[in-house]
C-alpha cells in the first residue's frame, strides 16, 4: 500500500519535473500570463473585469481572422489588439462614465465577446495560419545548437526551446512589475485603485486612467488569445479560450496582483491543466482512480477554490486594490 | 462643455422610456455589427421573429427554452436580492440535473411515475442548493469571495458531469460509446399540444418568489440584508442564517430548473444539459430589475432570441452565436441606460436659471433611484 | 491685529456668485466670496450652510452652475482638480483623502508634476528631487520631506503606511502633501474636528507660520471661539448665501451666532435636573475587547449608569465608543467583561433579547445610513426593522406598522412626502428623527445615542437634545456619545472620557473643562490630572 503510494508518487514527480512537461506547460502558460497582466493592471486601476473570457476570445479571433486573409503577423497583433480593445472600451464606457455594476457590465463583456469572436471566427474555421507567420513560431531564438551535459540540455529543452511568443509574455510581466512599483504613472495608477477621489483631489486625471488601463488590460488579454488559433493550435475552434478567462480571474487573486508572481501563477495553472494529458500516458498512474483525466480537469479549478479560501483566512493581508467595484462620481456629496 | 450631475428621482414614465431606449440601442447596435459581419441586417432580424414566433412549432420550442431559463433567472434573483452574487446557475442546473438522474438510476424500475417524478424534482432542489451552498458557506462564515468561487462550482460541475459521461455512469448498453442512460420513460414530463407541461414550473415559481420576497419575513429581510448587512446586523437579524437560507432557496430553485430541463426535454445527463442557461439567466434577471414577474416577460424575449437564432443558423447560415451578440448589447445598453435615471447631463456651464426655476415645482408621482448598480461589498 | 493683512493688494481668490444645486437642494446661492494673501479668513455656517460646497467649488471637486472664480486676477474655469491645483489651490478635506495601504510618501507624490525646467526656486528644486526620487529610492525621498515638513514644524514619518499615522499625522501628511504641489490659497474643511485642544493649537501655529509666509487660508468651521482666537476676517454663509465679512476684532461671538443662525437663539442647553435617587440601570465590568485583527478597542472598560440622567461619552474618533455601544446592544460579543441591565446579565444574548430587555439604541454612523436605517425602503418599513419579529407567523404585517409610523411622523414632526417615500431622501434632522423616534417607541430604560446630531443645524440638534431631555425625565436612562464638548458639557450629567478604550475617569459635567477633558481624552486619567501629572 505505502510502497504503492510511493511508487506513485515517484511517476508523478518523474513526469511533473520532465524537460518535456516544463515546456509544454510553459507553452500551455502564454495564454494566461497575458490574461492575469492585463486583468491585473486593469484591476488595479479599480476595476475588476469579468469580461476576460470575450475579451480573450474577441482578441483571438479578430486577430487570427487578420492573420488570415493578410498573412500579416503585424496585422493580426494590431487586430488583435483591436478587437479586444474594443471590448474593454465598452466595459469602460459602462462602468467609468455609466456607473453601471462592474460584475454585470464583465458578464455582458463575456457573452457578447464570445458571440462576436464565435460568429467571426466561423468564417476562418476551415483555414490554418499562414505559413509565413507559422515559420515565425517555429523558430527557437534562444535554443542552445548543441548543448554539453546532462544539465544544459535539460535547461535548453525545458526554457530555451520556446518560440518568441513565450518570452515576450515573460518580459511584460516583468515591465509590468517594474512600471507598477517603480515609476510615477505606476504610482499614480495604483493611487487610483486605491483610492479614486484621492488620486482625484491629488491632480491625477482619473477617468483618463481608469479608461487607459482597462484599455490595455484588454489588449494584453487579446493578444494572450490570439496564441490561441495563430500558435497553440494554427486554426479557429469556437470557444477556444475553454474558460481560461475565469482562471485569470482567479489567478490575480492568487498572484496578489503583482505582474511578477504572475510567471509562476501562470505557470501553475498551466501545468495544471495539461497534467491529465500526460498522466494518461503512464499505465500505473492512469489506474488510480484520482488520476482519472476527467478528475483532473477539476484540479485547476478546485486550486483555485482553495486558493479563495486560504486567501480569505489571512484577515490582515491587503484585500486588494480599494476600489474595485465602487463607480467614483466626484460630486457625489 | 457638458458635465454630470446626479438625480434625486424619476418618474415611473422616464424609466419605462429610458428602459426602452437602451433595448432600441442595443438592437440597433446589434444590427450594426450584424451588417459589419457581412449578413444581411433587416432579413436576419425578420428571420430571427419568424424562427420563433412565425409558427406554431416555432413558439413551442421558444417555450421551451424559455423554461429553464425563467427557472434560473428566477432562482438567481433572490441571491441577487442580497447582493450574493451567485454566478454559478449553470453548475447549479447541472448538479439538480445530476441528483435527480442519479434518483431515477437508484429508485426501482416498478415505482410509480408521479412518485418518481417528486422524487426527482426533490432531489434536483437539493443538488442545485448543495452546489450553491458551498460556495455559500465560506461567503457565509469566512468572506470568501462569492462571485469567482460560484464561478469555479460551474467548471467543476461540468468536469464532474463527463466523469460520469465517460466513465462512472457510462451506459454499457452503448457498447463502449460514452453516454448515461435514459431516464424513465414514465418519469418523463409529458406534452399536452405540443407544450411540455414543464410551463407549470416557472408559473408555479414566480409566484412562490413574488410572494416570498414582498410578504414574507424572510423575503423582508433578504432585501434588508441586500441593501445594508450593518442595519441587518442592528436589526438583531441572523444574517447568516438568512443568507444560508437565501443562497439554499437560490441554488434549489436553479437545481430544479435542471432536474426540469431533464424530465422536461433531454431525457438524459450530459455536460451541455445547462446549455449556458446559468449564465444568460443573471442577463435576465439583471435585465428584469429582479422583480419576480418582468423576469417571465425579459425570459420570454431572450428564449425567443434564443430560438430564432437556431433558426437562422439553419436557415440563413448566420451563425447562432449572433444571439449571444445581440444579448449582450441589449444587456449593456440597457444597464447602460439606467444612467439617465440616475444621473442627468447639464450641457454647458449655465444652467442654473432653469433649475431654480424648476425646484419647488410639482409634487407628480416620483420613485427614488433603485441603486442597482451600487454594491460597495465587492471586495475580493 | 492685522498683520499680515495688505488691503491694497488683489485678492488671492474671488468667487462671484456662485451658484450650486444639487437635485432640489440649493447648496450656494449667489455667493461672493474673496480672501487676501496673507490671511486667515473663516467661512462660518451651521451644518448644512454650504460651507464645504463652496470650497469643494474653489477646489475644482464640483463645477458650479453659476459665477465666477478669479484666482491672482484671472478669471479661471476649473474642470477638475488638477486645474484647481495648478492655480495654487490645495483643499485638505474633512474627510482625508488618503489611500491607507500606501505609504505617506506615496500619497504625499502621487499627481505631482514636474516643476519648471532650471527652475532656480528652492521649492522647485527641492520638489524637483523629491518627484525624481520618489519612485525608484523611497530611502532618498523621505528626508527630502522631512526637510520640507519642518520648515512648518510640521512631523511625521513619511516611510510608514497611511493607516498607522494617527489622526492628525494624517492631517499633516494632506497639508504637505497640498504646500509640496506649490499651493498658496489653504483651504481647511473644519480641521479640528478630529483634533484634541492640545493638537488643535498645534496646528493654528502652522496655520499662522504659513500665513506669515504669505499663504491665503480659508479655515471652515462653526466653532466660534477658534474663528475669534485665530481668523483675521470671517464671512458668514446661512442657507447657502453669503451673509456678511468683516473683521473678527469688530465683531463678538453673539453678534456671530446670530448671524450664522438667523435669529436670537438662546445657545444654552435646558438641563433639567437628573433623578436624586441615582438607582443603576446599567452597569459595565471589566469589558475587553480586540476586533479581528486583534487591534484593542475597549480595554478593562467599567462604570454604571443611573435612571434619570445622561451620562456623556467622550473621546476622539475610533476611541473606542462604537464598540461600546455595539457591545451593549449585543452586535459584537466583548472577549471579556460583563454587562448588567438592572442587575441582570445580558452579555451573551442576542440582539433581539437585549431589545426585549429594554436597550435601545440610535447609532448614526458617518455615512448617517449604513447602520440602524435601510436607505431605500419608506419610513414603514424601517420602523418594520425593530417590529417584524414581534409579530407571530412567517408573514409581514404592515397595516400595524403603517398605523405606528404615521404617528412617530406626527409626534416627532418628521417632514416626508409619505411614509413609503424612501429615508434616504429625506434631509438628515428628519432621518435622524426617524431612527430616534423607532427607538423611543420601544420604551427603553436605557437609550444609547450615538453622534445623534451628527450633521444636523444648530435648529435640529436642538430638537434631538430635547428628545433626549424627554427621555431623561421620563426616568430613562440615557448614555450620549459624542464629539462636539461644548454639548456634552451643557446637555450631560456627568461625562466618561474613554482613550483608547480605557476609561479615563467620570467627570460631574458642572465642575469640568474643556481642557480637563482634552487632556484624558489624550491618555491622562482624571487621577493624574488631580494630581498634577500631565503628559501632553
Amino acid at each position: 500500500m505505502i510502497g504503492d503510494f510511493f511508487s506513485a508518487t515517484g511517476s508523478l514527480l518523474s513526469i511533473v519535473f520532465s524537460a518535456s512537461f516544463i515546456a509544454s506547460a510553459i507553452a500551455f502558460s502564454v495564454v494566461m500570463l497575458f490574461g492575469t497582466v492585463g486583468e491585473l493592471i486593469t484591476e488595479r486601476a479599480g476595476h475588476l473585469n469579468l469580461g476576460v473570457e470575450g475579451m480573450m476570445l474577441l482578441g483571438a479571433s479578430m486577430g487570427y481572422f487578420a492573420a488570415v486573409r493578410s498573412s500579416s503577423l503585424f496585422l493580426a497583433i494590431l487586430f488583435a489588439c483591436v478587437g479586444a480593445g474594443f471590448g474593454a472600451l465598452l466595459y469602460a464606457i459602462l462602468t467609468v462614465t455609466l456607473r453601471v455594476n462592474q460584475n454585470v457590465a464583465g458578464l455582458a463583456l463575456s457573452i457578447f465577446g464570445a458571440g462576436l469572436a464565435n460568429s467571426l471566427g466561423s468564417k476562418v474555421s476551415n483555414t490554418s495560419t499562414p505559413d509565413n507567420i507559422a515559420k515565425i513560431f517555429k523558430l527557437k531564438p534562444f535554443s542552445l545548437s548543441s548543448p554539453s551535459g546532462p544539465f544544459l540540455t535539460f535547461i535548453n529543452k525545458a526554457f530555451l526551446s520556446h518560440n518568441i511568443y513565450v518570452y515576450v509574455a515573460v518580459l511584460v510581466a516583468v515591465v509590468a512589475t517594474v512600471f507598477l512599483f517603480k515609476t510615477r504613472a505606476g504610482l499614480e495608477l495604483r493611487l487610483t485603485g486605491e483610492n479614486t477621489a484621492a488620486a482625484d483631489a491629488s491632480g491625477i486625471k482619473v477617468t483618463r486612467i481608469k479608461y487607459f488601463y482597462i484599455i490595455l488590460g484588454g489588449m494584453l488579454c487579446g493578444i494572450g488569445g490570439l496564441y490561441l488559433p495563430l500558435v497553440q493550435q494554427g486554426s479557429w475552434t469556437s470557444n477556444m479560450t475553454a474558460g481560461q478567462g475565469w482562471l485569470v480571474v482567479a489567478l490575480v487573486i492568487f498572484v496578489r496582483w503583482h505582474p511578477i508572481k504572475a510567471i509562476a501563477g501562470a505557470y501553475v495553472f498551466g501545468s495544471l491543466t495539461i497534467l491529465g494529458f500526460s498522466v494518461q500516458l503512464n499505465e500505473r498512474l492512469s489506474s488510480i482512480p484520482i488520476f482519472n483525466q476527467y478528475i483532473m480537469s477539476m484540479f485547476p479549478y478546485l486550486l483555485t477554490v482553495v486558493v479563495l479560501i486560504a486567501f480569505s483566512f489571512r484577515k490582515k493581508a491587503w484585500p486588494g486594490p480599494k476600489e474595485i467595484g465602487r463607480p467614483y462620481f466626484r460630486e457625489e456629496r | 462643455m457638458f458635465r454630470i450631475s446626479k438625480k434625486e428621482s424619476f418618474s415611473k414614465k422616464e424609466a419605462i422610456s429610458y428602459r426602452l431606449i437602451g433595448f432600441l440601442i442595443g438592437i440597433v447596435l446589434s444590427g450594426i455589427i450584424i451588417a459589419a459581419l457581412g449578413y444581411p441586417v433587416i432579413k436576419t432580424f425578420i428571420s430571427l421573429a419568424e424562427g420563433s414566433f412565425g409558427s406554431a412549432i416555432a413558439i413551442r420550442n421558444t417555450i421551451s427554452f424559455l423554461i429553464p431559463l425563467s427557472v434560473t433567472a428566477l432562482g438567481l434573483s433572490i441571491a441577487f436580492k442580497m447582493r450574493y452574487w451567485n454566478i454559478g446557475g449553470e453548475g447549479q442546473i447541472l448538479m439538480g440535473a445530476t441528483a435527480a438522474m442519479g434518483v431515477s438510476m437508484i429508485m426501482p424500475a416498478s415505482t410509480p411515475g408521479p412518485l418518481m417524478m417528486i422524487a426527482m424534482l426533490l432531489a434536483g432542489f437539493v443538488g442545485g442548493s448543495v452546489w450553491a451552498l458551498i460556495p455559500g458557506f465560506f461567503r457565509i462564515h469566512m468572506k470568501t469571495n462569492e462571485t469567482l468561487f460560484t464561478l469555479m462550482m460551474n467548471y467543476l460541475a461540468i468536469c464532474f458531469v463527463q466523469y460520469l459521461y465517460f466513465e462512472l455512469w457510462k451506459d454499457p448498453a452503448k457498447m463502449g460509446f460514452p453516454g448515461i442512460q435514459d431516464i424513465p420513460f414514465k418519469a418523463r414530463i409529458p406534452y399536452v399540444s405540443g407544450v411540455s407541461l414543464a410551463i407549470v414550473a416557472p408559473l408555479i415559481i414566480v409566484i412562490l418568489v413574488f410572494f416570498l420576497i414582498k410578504k414574507t419575513k424572510l423575503g423582508y429581510e433578504i432585501r434588508v440584508v441586500g441593501e445594508s448587512e450593518p442595519t441587518a446586523h442592528y436589526a438583531g437579524m441572523n444574517v447568516k442564517k438568512i443568507m444560508f437560507v437565501g443562497v439554499l432557496l437560490s441554488g434549489g430553485i436553479v437545481g430544479i430548473a435542471g432536474a426540469v430541463k431533464l424530465m422536461g426535454s433531454t431525457g438524459t445527463l450530459s455536460s451541455s444539459l445547462g446549455g449556458g442557461a446559468g449564465f444568460t439567466a443573471i442577463v435576465i434577471a439583471w435585465l428584469a430589475n429582479l422583480s419576480a414577474p418582468m423576469i417571465i416577460v425579459v425570459s420570454f424575449l431572450i428564449a425567443a432570441l434564443e430560438q430564432g437564432a437556431q433558426f437562422i443558423q439553419v436557415r440563413m447560415g448566420v451563425p447562432a452565436a449572433v444571439a449571444d451578440i445581440v444579448k449582450g448589447l441589449i444587456l449593456m445598453s440597457v444597464l447602460g441606460s439606467e444612467f439617465m435615471l440616475r444621473y442627468k447631463v447639464v450641457v454647458g456651464a449655465h444652467g442654473a436659471k432653469n433649475k431654480l426655476d424648476a425646484i419647488p415645482s410639482d409634487k407628480e408621482e416620483v420613485h427614488h433611484v433603485e441603486p442597482i448598480v451600487e454594491t460597495k461589498e465587492n471586495a475580493l | 491685529m492685522e498683520p499680515n493683512i495688505r488691503k491694497d493688494t488683489q485678492p488671492a481668490f474671488s468667487m462671484r456668485g456662485i451658484t450650486k444645486i444639487f437635485g432640489a437642494v440649493v447648496a450656494n446661492e449667489a455667493v461672493d466670496f474673496e480672501v487676501l494673501p496673507g490671511e486667515i479668513h473663516a467661512l462660518l455656517g451651521e451644518n448644512g450652510s454650504g460651507k464645504s460646497t463652496l470650497m469643494n467649488v474653489l477646489s475644482g471637486i464640483y463645477r458650479p452652475d453659476e459665477g465666477q472664480i478669479e484666482v491672482n486676477g484671472e478669471i479661471k474655469d476649473f474642470r477638475s482638480p488638477g486645474d484647481a491645483i495648478d492655480s495654487g489651490i490645495g483643499m485638505i478635506h474633512q474627510h482625508f483623502k488618503l489611500a491607507e495601504a500606501m505609504t505617506a510618501t506615496d500619497n504625499i507624490v502621487a499627481g505631482m508634476k514636474k516643476p519648471p525646467k532650471n527652475s532656480i526656486k528652492k521649492d522647485d528644486v527641492l520638489r524637483a528631487n523629491i518627484l525624481r526620487y520618489a519612485s525608484r529610492s523611497p530611502s532618498k525621498t523621505h528626508p527630502k520631506i522631512n526637510e520640507f515638513s519642518s520648515r512648518f514644524g510640521i512631523e511625521f514619518d513619511p516611510s510608514i503606511p497611511a493607516s498607522q499615522l494617527s489622526v492628525s499625522q494624517k492631517q499633516s501628511v494632506e497639508i504637505i502633501k497640498v504646500l509640496l504641489r506649490g499651493a498658496n490659497i489653504l483651504i481647511l474643511d473644519e480641521p479640528t474636528a478630529v483634533l484634541t485642544p492640545q493638537e488643535a493649537k498645534k496646528l493654528f501655529t502652522v496655520l499662522r507660520k504659513m500665513a506669515s509666509q504669505g499663504c491665503a487660508i480659508v479655515f471652515i468651521s462653526h466653532k466660534l471661539n477658534e474663528i475669534m482666537t485665530l481668523c483675521d476676517r470671517v464671512t458668514v454663509l446661512r442657507k447657502g448665501k453669503s451673509i456678511e465679512t468683516c473683521n473678527v476684532s469688530d465683531i463678538d461671538a453673539y453678534d456671530l451666532v446670530e448671524k450664522m443662525v438667523g435669529r436670537k437663539i438662546n445657545l444654552s442647553i435646558n438641563k433639567p435636573d437628573p433623578d436624586p435617587k441615582k438607582q443603576v440601570c446599567l452597569e459595565v465590568k471589566g469589558l475587553t475587547y480586540s476586533d479581528s485583527k486583534a487591534v484593542p478597542k475597549l480595554d478593562n472598560l467599567s462604570f454604571t449608569t443611573h435612571y434619570g440622567e445622561i451620562l456623556g461619552v467622550a473621546g476622539l474618533a475610533g476611541g473606542g465608543q462604537k464598540e461600546l455601544c455595539e457591545s451593549i446592544a449585543g452586535i459584537i460579543r466583548p472577549q471579556q467583561g460583563e454587562i448588567m441591565v438592572d442587575e441582570e446579565r445580558i452579555t451573551g444574548l442576542s440582539p433581539r433579547d437585549i431589545t426585549q430587555k429594554g436597550v435601545a439604541m440610535c447609532f448614526i454612523p458617518e455615512d448617517r445610513l449604513g447602520m440602524g436605517l435601510v436607505a431605500s425602503m419608506g419610513i414603514d418599513e424601517n420602523i418594520l426593522l425593530k417590529e417584524y419579529a414581534l409579530t407571530k407567523g412567517p408573514l409581514i404585517r404592515m397595516k400595524d406598522v403603517e398605523t405606528k409610523a404615521e404617528k412617530i411622523i406626527k409626534e416627532l414632526d418628521i417632514k416626508t412626502p409619505g411614509l413609503k417615500h424612501p429615508v434616504r431622501m429625506l434631509s438628515g434632522g428628519n432621518i435622524q428623527k426617524v431612527i430616534l423616534g423607532r427607538e423611543i417607541h420601544l420604551n427603553p430604560k436605557l437609550m444609547i445615542a450615538a453622534y445623534a446630531v451628527r450633521g444636523l443645524d444648530i435648529h435640529s440638534s436642538y430638537t434631538i437634545y430635547n428628545l433626549l431631555n424627554e427621555q431623561k425625565q421620563k426616568n430613562v436612562s440615557v448614555l450620549y456619545i459624542g464629539e462636539d464638548l461644548d454639548v456634552l458639557i451643557d446637555l450631560c450629567d456627568r461625562i466618561m472620557v474613554l482613550c483608547q478604550g480605557k476609561n479615563m475617569g467620570i467627570v460631574d459635567s458642572s465642575a469640568t473643562t474643556k481642557e480637563e477633558i482634552g487632556q484624558m481624552m489624550s491618555g491622562t486619567t482624571l487621577e493624574e490630572l488631580r494630581r498634577g501629572v500631565s503628559y501632553v
